[in-house]
């Protein structure tokens, strides 16, 4: 066998470990500057009554998940599913509506169901801002004291849970 | 039920496509007859299936099945009927559902067109195209099935990105799609060559036509896909070397290179190793394309899904189709020889050297997509490569490559005379050099050696490509006479390269002498550009039937007199989507072009975006004229008389083979 | 010609080919090839001074200026830094107050960025509201400013 016959599937070999490598790479996964921060404080109306509020006070105390979501935005509706999911082993979530018509929401959450321990309504991006929130979905892990654990920008999923989110959940409770 | 009716079909597809390519592969090899025979009837099945599912999330489309998600993502019900049945290959499921149908209509009509090939020989290469197609329903069964339910199905779907809502992307997808796998065609017949054992130049003839048709649909896919990002993106760009756009890019240079190493094989027997490998390159370059496109690894507006199983999985795919094939090709390659020899002055050199220009252009494009990638896996940091790395590399690369192709069309196969060559040729080569100078001088506003440079290369191009034309005639008979003798083939090349003359003087003049400017003017304002007036009558609101909008008046003076009125928009769809319609007037040798910016103060002042563009039309015209040249190589009949007796003598062996 | 001297012909001229073909890639990579930056980096210094970057992250809301004139000035930040900017042109369709852009140009004697180029962000999958950039051509999401 004459060598350089052998020469194109060398560089296809090499072509394919990059590849692999940058596969492995989440072209999204640049680290928050908020991690391992306090998380930063926010109230807003609440989807269902407007005179009541939605506020990270009322939340403290407990490890608990803040999501990002839109009716506007088709990975909310696939990630929907399994936030019900999470809403059944007990996780408790607070749920902002971003940018979003409250009528189109409420709609939602009564086809789809309400996974949300409470939904705070933000039209104007006023909370979102100091979250650091480009794009939803959009799902931040804050522990007892108030500090932001973890992030993830996209859909959850029940790989992701298993892998990361309930291992630090078990951990942050246990602490 | 019609969903999951869908869902059955492609499953009994992936089975018919799994016998479609183990009993002929596995019949050819150890020589049984009756496995072998199943290649065709297997083939058909599975476009039979294929096509039942495909018409089967067509239907869910039409009647607003939104209890599939794939439907509910892509469509609503106040959608026209057009997008409805455009949105089946919207997005990543359907897209992905419409390569296998495309495959499968290829793999068909090879079972349908290859009469004069052997059966044995077409076995081999229904049942390769056979693996690719399970590669592929796999994929979709597994990581993205489109008939996939919603359990609470939502009233209403999603609505279809406005972008996607045109008629010019509705058919830019096909069109691709029937090119990149098109070249599966010839990647097949290369496997089965190889696996057959002969390597001859029998297989370059067969799968000439496959890869010419092929390459059409390339060609015009791309050049529509350029068109629409020009009108509908209102950025007055035509090729943004965006890594989608490359990924349909370099399968078509590696086509156009094997376009012509398989003439050389098939004419000469010279090049064989080379041309199997182009014809791995370029299928492979499609895969890889898909790959880039769907995996998310490089994400850019045209990647709609980002998931990385499905990234591993075509990463695997691709490893078991080009690995696979490139080893076989290091073991089979080496028992070629070619026996074929060749002057160093000779038509096939200048192939060879054409050949190598656009797989080095190839090259340098795919590490430029590739090479933020490769820094990121390497820890290097997050770079992007713009447009000035592929302009800087593809032009000065374009140059000779243009040299080239009207050398190559004077020389003689075998062996030329340089001496001889330069005698018939230095009229054309001084007058390319006296025009390409002269012409910017005389008609262009500023002079530029780029605008030299481009126009006396298309004129060098064109005239070559007519000498061989002329040539002919020369030999005493009449000019009519002649044309009436030339094989379409030859038109083919004719019309190709005179396609590529226009392209050059489109792309050089464009980029070149066009102007564009953002000003700030207020109504009855006017602004001089290119040699026009613009002037601005205001802007007025208006209600579209799913968007607000703003519309422009613009009218356009040249020197005093009125040319034509562009109405560029602005609009807010109900889903908050702003988008721009740019005012384009087209013409053949200038488009003017106009598009809304924002307002500017209380004062009606508005930023316009203004562009002359000249020659712009001459881009896609040279890619028509190209895509018609390809098509009337594919028709030659000389493939039609070949194939006969081609037929005849398969026949004769056939009754040999039984006394 | 003897067989030997055209197999000599054949490889200088490849040879001579590929030489021409890599030294016009690395020319063109060394040349063209544009950082990306966030303003926390911008912040540290980190980016060139004198050579074309990208800049990165969130449109800070209310500081978006439009004036009279095409120039328009934003601030963009990534919650830790802000950089000002300024732009004389068209901002694209999906050019919006809180979503993210990306910017490329160079940093001014004043600290102010001059874009020359202005691109916002879009990324399919995690998706902004405004759902098809079409203006942000490739590379956001490697560049990206998240």
């Amino acid at each position: 066998m004459k060598a350089r016959y052998l020469v194109p599937l060398g560089i296809f070999i090499v072509l394919v470990v990059f590849l692999g490598i940058g596969l492995t790479l989440n072209p999204r996964d640049v680290p928050s500057v908020l991690i391992n921060k306090k998380a930063p404080e926010f109230s807003l109306p609440d989807l269902f009554d407007e005179n009541r509020v939605v506020s990270s006070e009322s939340m403290k105390g407990k490890v608990w998940l803040l999501n990002v979501w839109g009716t506007w935005c088709p990975e909310c509706w696939r990630e929907h599913g399994f936030l019900m999911y999470l809403k059944g082993e007990g996780v408790p979530i607070v749920g902002i509506d971003w940018r979003d018509e409250s009528a189109e929401a409420k709609k939602m959450l009564a086809q789809e169901g309400n996974p949300f321990l409470a939904v705070g309504v933000d039209p104007e991006s006023k909370a979102i801002m100091d979250w650091g929130v480009y794009g939803a979905p959009e799902t931040f892990l804050i522990d007892k004291e108030g500090f932001i654990r973890w992030k993830y920008a996209g859909g959850l999923n029940a790989e992701l849970w298993r892998t990361e989110l309930k291992p630090l959940m078990d951990q942050l409770e246990g602490s | 039920m019609i969903p999951e009716i869908g869902h059955i079909a492609l499953i009994l597809a992936l089975c018919m496509s799994l016998a479609q390519s183990f009993f002929p592969l596995v019949g050819a090899h150890k020589g049984i007859p009756s496995w072998v025979a199943l290649a065709k009837p297997a083939a058909r099945a599975n476009l039979l299936f294929v096509l039942v599912a495909y018409g089967c999330l067509t239907y869910s489309f039409l009647v607003h099945d939104f209890s599939v998600a794939y439907v509910a993502q892509n469509s609503n019900t106040k959608l026209p009927t057009l997008y409805q049945i455009s949105g089946v290959w919207g997005a990543h499921e359907g897209s992905l559902l419409f390569w296998a149908l495309t495959l499968s209509v290829w793999t068909a009509a090879v079972s349908f067109f290859s009469r004069s090939v052997p059966d044995v020989m077409v076995a081999r290469v229904l049942g390769v195209m056979g693996l690719v197609t399970v590669g592929f329903l796999l994929f979709m069964l597994l990581t993205s099935n489109p008939f996939d339910r919603l359990l609470n199905p939502p009233m209403e779907g999603r609505e279809l990105n406005p972008l996607l809502q045109d008629p010019g992307l509705a058919i830019h997808p096909p069109m691709l799609y029937m090119g990149y796998v098109g070249f599966s065609v010839a990647f097949a017949f290369a496997i089965a060559a190889m696996l057959g054992g002969r390597l001859d130049a029998a297989w370059a003839r067969w799968s000439r036509p496959w890869t010419n048709v092929a390459w059409v649909f390339l060609t015009l896919g791309i050049a529509l896909g350029s068109w629409w990002a020009y009108y509908e993106l209102g950025w007055g760009g035509w090729w943004f070397w965006d890594p989608v756009e490359n990924a349909s890019f370099m399968p078509w240079i590696v086509g156009t290179a094997l376009m012509h190493s398989l003439a050389v094989t098939e004419k000469r027997g010279a090049f064989k190793a080379w041309t199997v490998l182009l014809a791995i390159f370029a299928f492979s370059l499609s895969l890889l394309g898909t790959f880039l496109v769907r995996s998310g690894v490089l994400t850019s507006v045209h990647a709609f899904a980002t998931d990385p199983a499905r990234g591993v999985f075509i990463l695997m795919f691709l490893g078991v189709v080009i690995g696979g094939s490139l080893m076989l090709y290091s073991w089979r390659a080496n028992q070629i020889k070619s026996t074929v020899k060749f002057d160093l002055v000779s038509r096939e050199t200048a192939l060879l050297m054409n050949n190598v220009i656009l797989v080095v252009t190839a090259c340098s494009i795919l590490l430029g997509t590739l090479y933020p990638l490769l820094l990121d896996a390497l820890g290097a940091g997050k770079i992007s490569v713009g447009p000035p790395y592929f302009n800087s590399v593809f032009v000065p690369l374009t140059v000779p490559l243009a040299i080239l192709v009207g050398v190559g069309a004077l020389m003689r196969w075998k062996q030329d005379d340089a001496a001889l060559l330069f005698k018939k040729v230095w009229i054309y080569l001084v007058v390319s050099i006296v025009l390409g100078l002269l012409l910017p001088a005389v008609f262009a506003p500023t002079y530029s050696f780029g605008a030299a440079l481009g126009v006396g290369l298309a004129i060098w191009v064109l005239l070559t490509s007519f000498n061989w034309l002329l040539d002919r005639a020369s030999g005493g008979r009449g000019l009519l006479q002649v044309i009436r003798n030339t094989p379409r083939g030859a038109w083919g090349m004719l019309c190709g390269h005179s396609g590529v003359a226009i392209f050059i003087i489109g792309v050089s003049l464009t980029s070149i002498y066009s102007v564009e400017k953002d000003v700030r003017v207020e109504a009855g304002q006017s602004y001089n550009l290119g040699g026009y007036d613009f002037l601005f009558h205001g802007v007025e609101n208006f209600r579209g039937p799913n968007y607000q909008g703003a519309r422009g008046t613009i009218e356009i003076f040249k020197d005093g007199e009125p040319v034509t009125t562009v109405y560029p928009e602005k609009r807010n769809y109900t889903t908050g989507m702003p988008m721009t319609e740019a005012g384009i007037d087209a013409g053949l040798t200038r488009d003017l072009f106009v598009a809304l910016g924002e307002p500017l103060g209380d004062s009606g002042a508005w930023a316009l975006r203004l562009y002359h563009k000249p020659f712009i039309r001459w881009i896609w015209l040279g890619g028509i004229f190209m895509a018609l040249g390809g098509l009337l190589a594919a028709s030659d009949q000389r493939y039609f008389r070949l194939a006969r007796k081609a037929r005849l003598a398969a026949a004769d062996q056939v009754t040999a083979g039984a006394a | 010609m003897k067989a030997r001297h055209k197999r000599l012909g054949f490889v200088l001229a490849g040879l001579v080919g590929l030489g021409l073909a890599t030294w016009l890639v690395m020319n063109a990579l060394e040349n063209n090839l544009s950082y990306f930056f966030s303003p926390t980096e911008v912040a540290g210094n980190k980016a060139p001074k004198d050579h074309v970057f990208r800049l990165g992250g969130l449109v800070q809301p209310g500081s978006l200026q439009r004036g009279q004139e095409l120039t328009i000035r934003f601030t963009v930040t990534d919650n830790a830094h802000n950089v000002n900017v300024a732009y004389t042109g068209i901002l694209p369709d999906l050019f919006q107050e809180g979503q993210g852009v990306i910017a490329q140009g160079r940093m001014g004697a004043d600290g102010v960025f001059v874009a020359d180029e202005v691109l916002a962000k879009h990324d399919e999958n995690y998706m902004p509201p405004e759902v098809a950039d079409a203006l942000q051509k490739s590379h956001n999401a490697a560049t990206g400013a998240n």
